[in-house]
């Protein structure tokens, strides 16, 4: 299948430092036109080897990226601050021009790299919907054609005629992305516009993403939310460093991508953690146990899953709680261990003590990993490390038939489907899978 | 047995939209592919095509844009559009006071007060455009950083508020036409033609302004400079006829002059400096097409600078 967007050996440089690309003075210029000859000829005697900025300040945001997309599709684009990714973004908005190579884009292109952009706080709602409309390619009657949805959807309908300064920030926001979102062209591009907003505004932009991406247009997404990315897209390209690191399918390279960093698996020194709180106490080490409390380095699926961990306290402190947070790498809380939810009497003496947290049957999905939290209160917060310990998810006790796929979820559960209105379909059993519950081992 | 399907929610075309997720949309939305990309990206050479198709594909953008600027300037104002009458109607007076009544400036058998005026009208439109196009660049940094679009249309729209502005004031003239008894000739018909003049040129500077104003910061404040200059160097407050003949090429040179005799001629029915206003629209035509070359040249640095 054709692409509908082609790009090829694609490199933008920048100017950093005294040269840089910024505005001057006349004066500056003049200067710097007389000055020039002379710095040509010294950087011409101590010619030095080029690094990614060379001592004339040059730095390539990018360099040799090259990608396709077919029409259609949706992809992500993924990586740290600083990889690249607004810049290939504005480079294929048009609005900043490419040092080398070529795109080749075979449909109309709209882009968000940014919500509201050319909202004028003096004109009205219905002003500034037609404003932004224009600005972001709508013709105006595409714009009358859609004016009624685009109302409904940021439900601002009493406000149209009032100033936009006026509005609340959340309402300023859900007009911001009503415009945004009901723009059709045949290529969208994506920039990171739902990182702000309240949980409702969140949701709602996922789910006209959602919508959008289902449509059939091809779009490109960047975006931090790792839990988004495979969700929405079928493909992702990682960058780093302004050069395409990986590019496959969408939950592949968000795995690749998390993982960068090896997990260090057995005890771990957390002296050196980043952490906060009063310092009243610490955490000194965490690990794993196996059943006989020896310790290990990963957990197997469906196994128990106890955790230890070494505190320091320089007074006594009566009346505590500590909270032990099993997280996805993504963050989101699994399940925690809180001394107050069990009611367990917990205080600190001055010294070295070792508690442990025993979850039972912690049956989650192989090839993941996860990681711990620690939190230790006392009023205020007396010590919290929130990267505690990272480990992986092995293969237990009947999890060899589901899928190590991230996707389809967290947390494993036997299910079977079957058909209920018509007796004679065969259920689905697996009878490996179902059987397989490590209920047993009680 | 017969089972009988229940009825669907939603119709057959909507299931195709709903795909599992991670697997490619097999959806009854057709795209058909061109031949030919439709953008293409390259990184361009010194010197650009001006790109006018796209301009025309923009054309509502530049109207939205002019409106925006228009409204932004009236709103929570007490006096509302009056200002755009103010500012020439003031200028005239004092004009009149120091220069025509105290001074004694001749003014060639019009009264000095319609004298003036009919010359600061246009010269209000040309100063207040360039003016504000040589500042709508970094002005609006927030649109270059984050959408595209011919960034001639910032400028453009500009102009195009102060050619509403323009409009607005001469309604003030036509007023004061009929309250000196002016008669009208056909000579008036030139007036849109020096109006499209005006504003050629006034797109042209302030296009040009604009560009290097993102560059060069100083530009800011060396605009406001230049134009005091610039009207003392054209004929709004003395007529062309007290320069002695031999000199009158020096001020022909400036565009201007030949623009505002050209409106007093049309205006009052005299005769036309043909020769003067030849240059002018000779200078303003190159002014433009130079400062429209000059300024695709710079724009694909504008996202990075500004």
């Amino acid at each position: 299948m054709k692409p509908i967007i082609r790009v090829e050996n694609l490199g933008k440089q920048y100017r950093i430092g005294r040269r840089e690309a910024r505005y001057a003075t006349i004066r500056e210029s003049l200067v710097q036109a007389a000055v020039s000859p002379i710095n040509r000829l010294r950087r011409a005697l101590n010619h030095s080897g080029n690094g990614s900025a060379d001592s004339e300040g040059h730095i390539w945001a990018l360099k040799d990226v090259g990608f396709e997309v077919k029409p259609g599709e949706v992809v992500g684009i993924i990586g740290r601050n600083g990889a690249g990714k607004s810049t290939l973004l504005k480079i294929l908005s048009r609005v900043t021009e490419p040092t080398e190579g070529k795109v080749d884009l075979y449909g109309r292109v709209g882009s968000l790299l940014e919500v509201g952009t050319g909202f004028h706080p003096e004109l009205t709602g219905r002003e500034n919907v037609y404003l932004n409309g224009s600005i972001l390619g709508m013709s105006r009657r595409e714009i009358d054609r859609k004016f009624d949805e685009i109302v409904a959807f940021a439900e601002i309908e009493q406000f149209l005629d009032t100033a936009v300064k006026r509005y609340s920030s959340g309402m300023y926001l859900r007009l911001a992305f009503a415009v945004a979102a009901h723009l059709e062209p045949e290529i969208l591009m994506v920039d990171e516009v739902l990182a702000v907003g309240d949980a409702t505004y969140q949701k709602r932009c996922i789910d006209r993403m959602n919508q959008i991406a289902r449509s059939g247009r091809s779009v490109l997404f960047v975006s931090h939310n790792m839990d988004l990315i495979p969700r929405l897209c079928e493909r992702a390209i990682l960058l780093e460093r302004g050069h395409v690191a990986v590019a496959g399918p969408a939950s592949q390279v968000v795995r690749d991508y998390l993982e960068d960093t090896p997990a260090r698996f057995t005890d771990e020194d957390l002296s050196r953690k980043p952490r906060f709180g009063d310092g009243r106490a610490r955490f000194t080490h965490i690990w794993l146990v196996g059943p006989d409390g020896s310790p290990k380095a990963d957990h197997a699926s469906g196994d128990d899953l106890r955790v230890r961990v070494r505190i320091q306290s320089h007074i006594q402190i009566p009346n505590a709680a500590l909270a032990l947070n099993v997280l996805t790498a993504t963050g989101a809380r699994i399940h925690s261990g809180w001394t107050r939810e069990v009611g367990f009497p917990f205080f600190l003496n001055p010294g070295n003590q070792e508690y442990e947290c025993h979850f039972l049957a912690m049956r989650l999905r192989p090839g993941q990993r996860m990681t711990i939290g620690l939190w230790l209160e006392a009023g205020d917060v007396v010590d919290c490390v929130e990267d505690a310990l990272t480990f992986e998810i092995l293969e237990g006790h009947g999890t060899e038939f589901f899928s190590t796929d991230r996707l389809q979820g967290v947390v494993l559960c036997n299910y079977e489907w079957s058909r209920v209105d018509d007796k004679t379909v065969p259920r689905s059993r697996d009878e490996d899978i179902c059987n397989s519950s490590p209920a047993a081992h009680y | 047995m017969a089972s009988t399907v229940p009825e669907l929610a939603y119709d057959s075309d909507e299931i195709s939209e709903q795909s599992p997720p991670g697997e490619p949309a097999c959806t009854g939305y057709a795209y058909e592919l061109p031949d030919q990309p439709l953008i293409s990206i390259r990184p361009s050479r010194t010197w650009v095509a001006l790109n006018l198709r796209d301009l025309w594909a923009y054309r509502e953008l530049l109207f939205f844009l002019t409106w925006r600027d228009v409204q932004v300037r009236y709103k929570q104002t007490v006096l509302g559009v009056a200002w755009a009458i103010i500012q020439p109607l003031a200028t005239m007076l004092i004009f009149t006071l120091f220069f025509g009544k105290l001074a004694g400036m001749p003014s060639e058998d019009i009264p000095y007060p319609l004298f003036a005026y009919a010359g600061l009208l246009p010269w209000t439109f040309f100063s207040n455009a360039v003016t504000s196009s040589g500042n709508s660049l970094v002005g609006s940094s927030n649109l270059i950083t984050k959408v595209y679009f011919p960034r001639m249309i910032i400028p453009g729209a500009a102009v195009g508020a102060g050619l509403v502005d323009f409009a607005i004031a001469f309604a003030l003239l036509a007023g004061l036409m009929a309250y000196y008894h002016v008669v009208v000739t056909w000579s008036i018909l030139m007036l849109p033609v020096l109006v499209a003049l005006t504003t050629l040129l006034a797109l042209g500077v302030g296009m040009w302004m604009s560009a290097l104003n993102v560059k060069y910061r100083d530009i800011r404040y060396a605009l406001p400079f230049l134009i005091q200059l610039w009207m003392f160097a054209s004929p709004i407050i003395y007529p062309a006829s007290i320069v002695p003949q031999r000199w009158r090429w020096a001020l022909a040179l400036n565009p201007l002059t030949g623009i505002i005799e050209g409106f007093r001629s049309a205006l009052f029915g005299r005769a036309f400096d043909w020769e003067a206003l030849a240059l002018s629209a000779a200078l303003t035509l190159a002014t433009l097409i130079y400062a429209a070359y000059d300024f695709r040249r710079m724009e694909k640095t504008f996202a990075d600078v500004v």
